[in-house]
């Protein structure tokens, strides 16, 4: 995976706020890990549709994070999980880590 | 326009709300993380738009719309490209926003409420839902779907065709009207002998001009420009002495 996460969306939807940008990292730092345990655990039990509905909440984080290619790697995912095919799994988990590790850092 | 938000993820809310904070006709009075609170605050307020996700649990935006009677302007907010068809079976959908929202997109569709609020001739109709059957002089009619009844339209009644961002408006010498579509789609359906397309945004009909400038023609009131490479086909459709 060649992409990297970056703030440039939530810049610029704060701009001058400083405060908006606190607040929106400090929501996301909350919901971010919450809904990656929902993913794994619906995953984990193969409860796939449930994993697809998690899938689709998580893509508009990696969408705000600056995913194109990951992205789009969800969108597959979630149609994929909806077939009960789980091959993007592995791709999927590292954009899941990259943006986590990525978070750990702000 | 008084507004409220309806979305289950908190992060979506509070962009949301930012967003509406960048526009000064906008007041945002209440945030909900499901439809079915958002139900009960509707049954003693009123509001002008709502933002609405349409993937929540147990309850989509699409149920929550079919339990209004009157339902106000409404602004899907999705990550999901799929419901788009689906959405604009609801009249009172104004516009579809795709997760990640930027502002320019929001703004535009900000605009696009305020112009369904504001504009009582026009009518906005689902994409698709433009029918007529032939590409010739001999077909007179093009109907469209409002509200699910078919409106008939006199061909050669329509002076012009603008295409504004997902739509087009249809001018004609009664009425105009906002149809969720494409001046490409239309443009199948019009006799090709009776109108033209001068330029990427705009169909006219050739036989309502007024009168013709280097690079625009004047139909009723509107002047609409003719880009350079559709003059020599407009020039050859005239009968010029």
């Amino acid at each position: 995976m060649n992409e990297i996460p970056n703030l440039n969306y939530i810049k610029e939807l704060a701009g001058d706020s400083e405060a908006f940008k606190e607040k929106i990292i400090g929501i996301i730092k909350r919901e971010f890990p919450e809904e990656k345990k929902e993913f794994l655990q619906n995953y984990t039990a193969q409860n796939l549709g449930k994993s697809a509905e998690n899938v689709h909440k998580l893509k508009h984080k990696i969408g705000m994070f600056g995913f194109e290619d990951g992205y789009q790697t969800a969108i597959d995912f979630e149609e994929e999980l909806k077939k009960k095919n789980t091959s993007l799994y592995p791709k999927f988990m590292l954009i899941l880590e990259s943006i986590e590790h990525f978070l750990e850092t702000l | 326009m008084n507004c409220i938000i309806i979305d289950d993820e908190e992060t979506a809310r509070v962009i949301t709300q930012q967003l509406c904070s960048q526009v000064d006709e906008l007041n945002v009075i209440e945030d909900f993380p499901n439809a079915m609170q958002a139900i009960k605050f509707l049954n003693k307020e009123e509001v002008d738009l709502i933002f609405l996700d349409i993937h929540m649990p147990d309850f989509t935006g699409f149920d929550f719309i079919d339990t209004l009677k009157n339902p106000p302007k409404i602004i899907l907010t999705t990550s999901d490209k799929n419901f788009a068809l689906e959405a604009f079976e609801y009249e009172c959908i104004v516009d579809y926003l795709v997760k990640p929202i930027t502002l320019p997109r929001f703004i535009k569709a900000i605009q696009k409420a305020e112009s369904a609020q504001t504009a009582p001739t026009s009518e906005t109709v689902k994409e698709n839902d433009i029918e007529s059957s032939s590409n010739s002089t001999e077909q007179k009619e093009l109907y469209i779907n409002i509200d699910r009844r078919l409106i008939k339209i006199n061909i050669p009644t329509i002076n012009m065709i603008e295409a504004k961002g997902d739509y087009i408006l249809i001018k004609t010498e009664s009425q105009n009207y906002t149809v969720h579509s494409t001046l490409k789609k239309i443009e199948e359906k019009l006799p090709d002998d009776l109108f033209l397309k001068v330029h990427r945004s705009y169909i006219i009909n050739i036989k309502k001009i007024i009168d013709i400038e280097d690079n625009s023609v004047l139909i009723a009131k509107d002047v609409i420009p003719v880009s350079r490479s559709n003059r020599p086909e407009l020039m050859k459709r005239l009968n010029m002495l």
